[in-house]
């Protein structure tokens, strides 16, 4: 008997033994998926919960339900993965042998590194939505904060979901300007990138919004620390931003057992082929979802187009085959924008976010880089979505493959 | 891809003005690059700039301000004030490697 071990049962740890379970014959593998959380988060909705627009019971559910019969789950810490032996050791010592390695262990945000960031005003006057925790903590002080400075902060990029902080920032600014206090709030973006997004078109767009908004934007800022004293941030060039409520997106990293395996990059990250996901050290590992390397963004679509191609290029690999399904690095994704309305964005490794219509060319229904309600009834139908066809691994009628057609090009130049 | 005389080579550059071939570098070049942005090669310069050519051979993609501390050895601080500003992007102006990922 042959053994597939997935570490991981987020989004693609789910969605690969989902879709792996019935092309694996039976009697010949074992399928058996490790997490230390028996919790599956919807991780979309913890930009909603602070404003009170899901609840938290809303977001969870338990991780069991989207694992299919024929898969074993084990409810454990990884300590870590001997790949010359090709074995797992969990943190109570029991050993796992495998023939083929998933990683889907994801990322985490890990405000303990930046001085000062987790010290005694962490979830007080700092916070940050990244976990559940956070998101219901953050939901709490919404509630009954009286205004002040408001400060959106990013650390380091990457970050998973690189939009969320953006969509933080428009959620704010229409919350407040719904609560009647808009005028009481004054909202700064902090980025360690040039300008409001990644990518130079939508970065352009989105600045725009940030600017008829009246939200200030300090682009360029590398923060060293936190003095949660005086309550501003203090960047490696000596600038300061003072504030009474920091919402940061601490520094992300994969999992810690990926460092102690001697598998990742210094923010714990797989170094993969970027379009097969196969590790660059071990013909036998692979890395799905926010674990890998890959130059794309950390998020829900890009593992799901991802994993479209995967199982493909999963089963020509251990039958000695070349891979044949490269995956181009596409990522879709809805940008909330406040008061029923959203954008959406559509790109891959080489091609930018670029106006157009999104999925049938002139068509849509949905809009790129637009601010329509359409694109917002998008992001809401898309957690029925996750729930019932993405994680069971069932296919959504859009192509895995990012496509040019309905894309309009002449803001490139 | 357009190129220019630099320190009295002709190299090829993107149209940011960074030099697109890893082997058409050299430490005048860099020295004149470095002049463009205000910048006077100490030791200290050369250290982390030779530093970061040697990372990228080995890895083939320019060193991230976190990778430069963490495996260099050259603490954050000390990378804004060799570069101020934007050390990412003006290290790797001056090494004549691409700007580092991280920004997608």
């Amino acid at each position: 008997m042959k053994r597939l071990l997935v570490l991981g049962a987020g989004t693609a740890g789910t969605m690969a033994v989902n879709k792996l379970r019935p092309l694996l014959p039976r009697d010949e593998w074992n399928i058996t998926v490790v997490d230390h959380d028996e919790t599956h988060y919807y991780q979309p909705g913890y930009l909603f919960v602070p404003f009170g627009i899901y609840r938290p019971d809303e977001i969870v559910k338990p991780k069991q339900r989207f694992i299919p019969s024929g898969v074993d789950f084990i409810n454990a810490e990884v300590d870590k993965v001997e790949p010359e032996e090709n074995k797992v050791l969990l943190a109570d010592g029991t050993e796992l042998p495998y023939d083929y390695l998933i990683i889907a262990s994801g990322t985490t945000p890990r405000p303990e590194e930046t001085p000062g960031m987790d010290g005694d005003e962490f979830r007080k006057s700092v916070h940050e939505f990244y976990t559940y925790e956070g998101a219901v903590a953050l939901g709490e002080k919404l509630r009954d904060w009286e205004g002040g400075k408001l400060v959106i902060h990013i650390t380091d990029m990457p970050i998973k979901c690189p939009v969320a902080p953006l969509e933080f920032t428009f959620l704010a600014d229409a919350f407040f300007t719904e609560q009647g206090m808009r005028d009481k709030v004054d909202i700064t973006y902090v980025t360690p990138l040039e300008g409001a997004f990644t990518k130079p078109v939508a970065s352009k767009y989105l600045g725009d919004m940030l600017e008829t908004r009246n939200i200030h934007l300090e682009p360029d800022f590398m923060i060293e620390s936190v003095d949660d004293d005086e309550k501003k941030i203090v960047s490696y060039d000596e600038r300061e931003i003072p504030f009474d409520l920091l919402v940061t997106i601490p520094l992300n990293m994969g999992a810690d057992f990926v460092g102690r395996s001697g598998l990742g990059d210094d923010l714990n990250y797989v170094p993969v082929d970027k379009e097969t996901l196969l590790s660059t050290q071990y013909d036998n590992i692979f890395a799905v979802g926010d674990a890998s390397n890959i130059p794309a963004s950390k998020a829900g679509s890009v593992a799901h187009f991802a994993m479209d191609l995967f199982p493909e290029n999963f089963m020509r690999h251990i039958n000695g085959l070349k891979m044949t399904e490269p995956f181009d690095g596409h990522a879709n994704c809805f940008i909330e924008t406040g008061h029923g309305k959203g954008l959406l964005i559509d790109f891959n490794y080489e091609t930018e976010p670029l106006p157009g219509k999104y999925p049938l060319p002139g068509i849509g229904p949905f809009s790129l880089l637009k601010e329509t309600e359409m694109n917002h009834w998008g992001k809401v139908m898309f957690r029925w979505m996750y729930w019932n066809i993405l994680l069971p691994g069932k296919e959504l009628p859009l192509p895995a493959l990012m496509s040019m057609a309905g894309k309009e090009t002449a803001d490139l130049s | 891809m357009p190129t220019a005389t630099i320190a009295g080579h002709e190299v090829q550059i993107n149209d940011e003005g960074f030099l697109t071939e890893y082997d058409e570098w050299n430490e005048d070049i860099a020295a004149e690059l470095a002049k463009n942005i205000g910048i006077d090669m100490t030791d200290d310069h050369w250290k982390l700039i030779n530093w970061l050519r040697e990372d990228y051979k080995e890895k083939g993609e320019t060193a991230t301000t976190r990778r430069v501390q963490t495996v260099g050895g050259f603490p954050t601080k000390q990378q804004f004030v060799l570069f101020p500003k934007k050390p990412a992007r003006k290290m790797a102006y001056i090494a004549g490697l691409p700007k580092p990922h991280g920004c997608v």
